[in-house]
Parts: structure tokens; sequence; C-alpha cells
């Protein structure tokens, strides 16, 4: 019993969970996407009071923010009470591509050639994390919406938009993964 | 209390996620190179429900809790900002091997450097707030 709670989750599981998390939430009067979180972030900053895209009624959004707090939180639970420290089990074609760019097979579920403490304190290492960080953030938002917003919500919804944004998602990743990371690492 | 069933369903979504894996920068590499199923399960899954969870949504005029009529709004038609700016989100994401939800789950995980990317997502997006006039949409 507890290994079904502390092995890797079927993707069939998974993926029904989230679509239930997207139905509570529309029953809740909400709906999913996480990357709004960023805007209302800079919103709350006080962002709004020079730049109009965040002068917007953001505690409309603080529903959102505790839903944030709460992945915080089941990151926590799951690795605390729910996890086997095993390597995450990928394929081992994945494993040797990754092997050229000089990043070892899986130890826990991130490289530390990444991760790490020591990673991030070389030049590269923070620029990698930063730069990642920024596109996605400018990405999600000039695409009004990322993962949870337009591939899951959006595509549920069968809108056109979130499909174009799909399509350019994939044709990001591939050009990251195909042509930069071998020039990166 | 209103905000409870908020932070509970943020739970479980990030036990989900770690649970899932989706939260590993493996994961990501390993989809968008083509060699395993498994994060097209997730997502696949997902979508497969939710389309037809909000066809019955809309064919059964069902109401939220609150008794309002659940509706979905239409996003605005454009190609080119859907197509860029998802072209820009899909280079991060495969770089940093997250997307804004599973950046949180890794720093409750234990990853803390993800704080890194989570803060420079947030300076990403202010970015988009300042220059987004002057961007195509």
């Amino acid at each position: 019993m507890r290994e079904l709670i502390t092995q890797t989750w079927s993707w069939w599981f998974s993926g029904a969970m989230i679509a239930g998390i997207m139905f509570f939430l529309l029953y809740f009067g909400q709906s999913f996407g996480f990357s709004s979180n960023l805007r209302t972030i800079c919103a709350a900053a006080g962002a709004g009071k020079k730049t109009k895209f965040f002068d917007f009624k953001w505690k409309t959004q603080i529903w959102n923010l505790v839903f944030l707090v709460g992945a915080i939180i089941g990151g926590f639970i799951a690795k605390q009470f729910m996890s086997t420290d095993l390597p995450v089990q990928i394929s081992t074609d994945t494993i040797s591509d990754l092997a050229k760019l000089g990043i070892a097979a899986p130890a826990s579920l991130q490289p530390a050639e990444l991760f790490s403490l020591d990673a991030i304190l070389s030049v590269k290492g923070f620029l990698v994390l930063a730069m990642g960080g920024l596109m996605v953030g400018f990405g999600s938002r000039y695409a009004g919406g990322c993962t949870s917003g337009h591939a899951i919500s959006g595509l549920s919804d069968l809108q056109v938009p979130s499909l174009i944004a799909v399509v350019g998602f994939f044709i990001g990743g591939l050009a990251m993964t195909f042509l930069i990371l071998p020039l990166i690492f | 209390m209103k905000f409870i069933k908020f932070l509970i369903l943020g739970i479980v979504f990030g036990i989900v996620m770690a649970k899932s894996e989706a939260i590993s920068w493996f994961r990501i590499q390993e989809m968008f190179r083509f060699q395993a199923f498994h994060m097209y399960g997730i997502i696949g899954t997902a979508v497969t429900l939710g389309v037809i969870g909000v066809a019955l949504i809309k064919k059964f005029k069902i109401r939220d809790f609150h008794g309002n009529p659940i509706s979905f709004y239409p996003k605005e038609k454009s190609i080119i900002r859907y197509l860029l700016g998802g072209i820009i989100f899909g280079l991060g994401w495969a770089l940093s091997g997250a997307c804004p939800g599973p950046m949180v789950v890794n720093i409750g995980y234990g990853f803390l450097t993800m704080t890194i990317v989570f803060l420079f997502a947030i300076v990403g997006t202010y970015l988009y707030g300042l220059i987004k006039d002057k961007l195509p949409h």
C-alpha cells in the first residue's frame, strides 16, 4: 500500500488529478492558470503605479496566490512524507543523450549540473537559471498563459489561440533542446 | 477561511506535480526528445478529461458553487502573440526544466536554487509589462 504512494505516480492518475483540480477551480468560480500569479506579484509589489499593465485589482487574485502557497507546501509534503528519494527513472536514450552534453544520469529529481549550489555560484550556471526563468516569465505573459492556462485549460475549451501557444511552446522547447543546449553545455 | 479550499487544491497540485515527476528537468528533457510517453500521458489525460468535462458543463449549463453559470471566455484572436510568446516560453521551459507551477513546487521540495528561476520569471513578466505596447500582438 505504502508503495503506491512513494513510487512515481502513473501518468493516467496524475493527468486525471490535474483535470480534477481544474474542475474544482471552475466549480469555485475561478480558472486554472498559474502564471497569472507572476503578474499579480508584480502588481502587489507596486508595479501598477508606473506601468498600466500591472494596474488592476490584484486583490481579486489572492485566491491564486493562496493556491501558489499550497503548491509549495505540496512539494514539501511530497518530499518529506511521500518519497523514496530514488532517482527519476527516465529513458535510457535520454540518459545517453544528456551524457553527451556532460549531464550525468539522474541521482535525484534534478541534475546537480544545473541546480546544485556549486552550479549557481558560477556565472554560467547562474545565467542558465536566470535566463530560463526570464524567458518563462516573459513568454507566458506575452502568450497570455503557461502550461496550465493554455495547454490544460485552453485546450480543454478547444481554443485555437491555446493550440497556437502550445505549438509555440514546442517550437521553443525543441529549439532549446536540440540547437541551443549543445552550445551551452 | 474562504481561501482554505484554494490552499488545499494547491497542496494537491504540488503533490501531484512532484509525485508524477513533472517538476523534474530530466522529465522535460525526455519529453522534448520524444523518448517517453510519461509527460504526454499526463497532459493528454488531463486535456482529454478536460474536453469532456468542459463540454458537459456547457451542455448542461452547470453552475458554480455561488450559483453563477460557469462561463468560458474565448481568448482574443491573434497568431503572432501566441506563437512568439509561446516560443519564448518554450525556450525557457526546456532550459530551466520548469514552468511556473513546478518552479514553486521545486522550492517546496527542497531545490532552493529554483528560487532564482522563479524570481527571474517575475522579472520577465515585469519586463513584458514594461514593453508590452511595443510588441506585436
